[in-house]
């Protein structure tokens, strides 16, 4: 929320808020330069041969799989990979070079394809080993080593734990499902009770703030019992399987708009175990609902600064199923966007899809870790040294060459 | 000293405007040894009846599925399998309403708080299947009977529980000498997990005096451990480690056969070792008393657990006796548990209405207050800091449940002058007091008091 915002908001609750010493003003911390990453966990394993179907390899057709829907939206990429027709609406994205692909990347796991330890994986930023997991996430591994990070430049956002940014440096965590709507008189009154205890006190006023500054406003003027449906509404907004992506997407925007750089959220149902089709439309929905809301947020000059990047504990089974769907595979697609991605291009070392390509013979091949690229997006971005990178950030982490993902 | 509204706020579930507060410590700690009227009247399933009926039919049926694939008889077996979930989940929920009918009418109220103390303290979780929905049935079996028995009893019904063997990979692992070991190299092995944690978090703690060979050695001694969904638990000689192993110096096993006793002897010592009591008694502490409580709180406590080898009674006599556990200042955030049972209790919702929004009314707002009900983040559990939970995030997720969520159980509000009293009794302060009467409607005195620092905190 931008200061002006919040006087405005002050004043709309009448002077006596305002002027009162409960409300301490938002504080403008250093921001560690103009750059904005967000990341989207995508969880339960992204079919990545669907999402980027490389219809142009050889053994393609082979797979069993329906393919890209060319009447349906999808539209070819360069001639190999063609994107799916959920995405469509992403179109403009693609030309204007604000989206891209990294395809047959994983994070370092192999084999025992569980969701639960591959998304502890993916958080965690290290390879699969008998070692305990870190306690902190590589997203706050980044934030530690932030030169003029401060305790309002990363976010957590939606109900999980988001482990991928626990650990010693200080986060924001905050979903909408938390929004509230009060009276102005149960704001005043609040304030007044949590005055005996700063702990309390504190949190309160950043809970205002935060709930005020989506847009939706803290103070709720209309009858009680309209109050109480609105706050339902919020509180049961992630059953609505159309909105989280749009939600969440919405308050890291206003965020990285102001002080924060660094976001991230989650969206669910990529399970496709069977009837993908049906399934994976709903869910790129909601991802391209969602890349959209935060170009919308963020508004030209902030997302001329973003990347994006959208990644999943694996990929799936290369063959269809018996049951029109895709079981827990490897190697998988990653997906970018923003207006600091050097766009337009599927970045791959492609395996091929043929029986001696494929990992065990059932699964795409990962050519790359996963983490080398978000290596480099950080390096890029944030300019991370790449030794800290290597040992720090993601353990173990072999970048290679330069992909150049940004501009 | 003694104060019953300040009892049933610290160590019980809040006040209620139905049942009387014990009035001495004397009558707080007789309940625990009461008739359980509250598991009587409120019952959840024991886990071996849980393992026998679902997890019994889920292998079966999975079995099925298996051997049928791509078949009629394979859709008919997974049908049935996701309605076996389904069941297993709806029993999980309305285990949740019995935990907070039992803490909404409970003239015993200490054995609940206690209850979920020690269920944290031994945190296990299922990882696959309907053994995800087993935790309310592992606390009914291994946890409840055992809270006002010896320490090393619930150790070791808890080290040797199925819940536990599995969430910390105990039945896997096998001695590297033991039968199954040689005869399957490389592809059978020990795992150090479950003995780590115990030494770790349930006994010495992080800081005790154990080496990574105590871990091992531990571990080695626990091989053998294993149960079947049929009959529970069951010591298996052929993963077990042939030999004497050595924990913190003293030997167990040896000559003769491995057997389940050896385990539970290194487990009774591991109990009443003087860092056990030390570590435990000031979680105790911690948990009931203040985040950082008085060191001399605590050396009571310990000095209770060496005198009696860990007679647990004792030990929270030795707590309740001490006058720092009646310091009258407010001391620990509620966990989240604890908040919306306390405000059901002292609103009196009806049981029928928390069953018909178990959803919205308990376990959706406890997730945004940062308690995803028995799936906690780790072995560790749930943090003790009140800066944990009282976050912006959390603080906004109780405020939204007290505004919104009484009006929606209860037909009728309280007129929030008497709910502060019913609430907080001798404890209102009058900030609160003049809120609750201040408010332009029932509902927002009613949230105010549920939002005040006098009610988040025990």
């Amino acid at each position: 929320m931008d200061r002006r915002n919040f006087l405005a908001r002050s004043a709309a609750l009448g002077c006596s808020l305002a002027a009162s010493p409960l409300v301490t003003p938002v504080s403008f911390a250093a921001t560690p330069g103009d750059a904005r990453l967000v990341v989207i966990i995508l969880r339960g394993g992204m079919d990545g041969l669907d999402v980027v179907a490389p219809y142009g390899d050889p053994d393609f057709d082979a797979l069993g799989r329906p393919g890209p829907d060319m009447e349906g939206g999808a539209f070819d990429l360069d001639g190999r990979f063609a994107l799916h027709g959920a995405l469509a609406p992403l179109r403009p994205l693609w030309q204007a070079g604000d989206l891209g692909f990294a395809h047959a990347v994983s994070i370092p796991y192999r084999d025992k394809r569980s969701h639960f330890d591959g998304q502890d994986l993916l958080e965690a930023g290290v390879a699969a080993s008998d070692a305990p997991l870190p306690d902190d996430g590589w997203l706050n591994r980044l934030v530690q080593h932030l030169p003029g990070a401060s305790a309002e430049t990363a976010y957590a956002i939606g109900g999980e734990p988001l482990r991928i940014l626990s650990g010693p440096a200080p986060v924001n965590r905050w979903t909408p499902e938390a929004d509230l709507r009060l009276s102005p008189q149960a704001i005043l009154l609040t304030q007044r009770v949590m005055q005996s205890d700063p702990l309390m006190a504190a949190a309160l006023d950043s809970a205002f703030a935060l709930a005020g500054g989506d847009g939706d406003g803290l103070a709720f003027s209309g009858s009680p019992g309209d109050m109480m449906a609105a706050m339902r509404d919020d509180m049961m907004a992630p059953r609505d399987r159309h909105r989280p992506g749009r939600v969440l997407a919405e308050f890291a925007g206003a965020q990285l708009r102001d002080a924060a750089r660094i976001a991230c959220y989650s969206l669910n149902g990529w399970d496709t175990h069977k009837a993908q089709e049906r399934h994976l439309a709903l869910s790129l929905e909601q991802l391209s609902d969602s890349l959209l809301a935060l170009q919308e947020a963020l508004g030209p000059e902030a997302w001329a600064k973003t990347t994006v990047a959208a990644v999943t504990e694996f990929g799936r089974t290369a063959r269809w199923n018996g049951t029109q769907g895709t079981d827990h595979g490897t190697g998988g697609a990653m997906v970018l966007a923003g207006g600091a991605l050097r766009g337009g291009r599927v970045i791959t070392d492609w395996p091929g899809l043929g029986d001696g390509a494929l990992y065990e013979g059932r699964d795409l091949r990962p050519t790359r870790d996963l983490r080398a690229h978000l290596a480099w997006l950080l390096h890029g971005q944030f300019g991370i040294g790449r030794s800290t990178l290597e040992t720090t950030v993601f353990p173990g982490v072999d970048m290679g060459s330069d992909p150049g993902l940004l501009l | 000293m003694y104060d019953p509204v300040l009892a049933d706020i610290r160590y019980g579930c809040g006040r209620s405007p139905r049942i009387a507060a014990p009035d001495s410590t004397k009558a707080l700690l007789a309940g625990l040894t009461a008739p359980d009227a509250m598991a009587r009247d409120f019952p959840i399933m024991a886990f071996d009846s849980f393992s026998k009926d679902l997890v019994v039919n889920a292998y079966t049926l999975g079995r099925i599925s298996r051997l049928t694939r791509d078949t009629e008889a394979e859709e008919l077996a997974l049908d049935q399998i996701r309605r076996l979930k389904r069941r297993a989940r709806k029993l999980q929920s309305e285990w949740l309403v019995a935990q907070v009918a039992r803490r909404m009418n409970s003239a015993t109220p200490l054995r609940e708080r206690l209850e979920s103390f020690w269920a944290d303290h031994f945190t296990a979780r299922g990882k696959a299947n309907v053994m995800i929905q087993a935790g309310s049935p592992y606390v009914e079996s291994a946890i409840r009977p055992h809270l006002a028995r010896r320490f090393e009893d619930m150790l070791i019904a808890v080290t040797t529980h199925p819940l536990m063997l599995h969430y910390l990979d105990q039945h896997a692992s096998a001695g590297p000498n033991s039968p199954q070991a040689l005869k399957y190299p490389g592809k059978k092995g020990l795992n150090e997990n479950l003995a780590r944690e115990v030494l770790e978090l349930h006994t010495l703690g992080v800081d005790g005096p154990y080496t990574q060979t105590d871990v091992r050695q531990l571990a080695e001694l626990l091989t053998g451990l294993a149960f079947t969904a049929e009959g529970g638990t069951e010591f298996r000689r052929p993963l077990a480690e042939p030999g004497a192993e050595t924990v913190l110096g003293k030997n167990y096993g040896g000559d003769r056969p491995a057997r389940l006793e050896d385990i539970h002897a290194a487990l009774r010592d591991l109990a009443r070792h003087p860092v056990t009591a030390r570590h435990v008694a000031g979680k105790l502490a911690v948990h009931f008393v203040a985040d950082t409580p008085e060191a001399e709180l605590v050396s009571a406590m310990e000095t209770a657990w060496l005198d009696t080898n860990g007679d647990l009674m004792a030990v929270y006599r030795a707590m309740l006796d001490h006058p720092a556990a009646w310091d009258p200042r407010p001391a620990n955030a509620k966990q989240p548990l604890d908040f919306i049972a306390s405000a059901c209790r002292a609103l009196d919702v009806p049981q029928d209405m928390l069953r018909k929004r178990v959803g919205i009314a308990l376990i959706q707002p406890m997730r945004l207050m940062g308690q995803v009900w028995q799936q906690p983040p780790g072995p560790d559990g749930l943090p003790e800091a009140d800066d944990a939970w009282l976050t912006p995030q959390g603080l906004a997720a109780r405020l939204q449940w007290g505004f919104a969520m009484p009006q929606a159980l209860l037909g009728a509000l309280p007129d929030p002058r008497d709910f502060v009293e019913t609430a907080l009794g001798s404890r209102a302060p009058a900030e609160v007091r003049f809120a609750a009467g201040a408010a332009e409607t029932r509902a927002d005195g009613i949230g105010v008091v549920l939002a005040s620092p006098a009610f988040q905190r025990m």
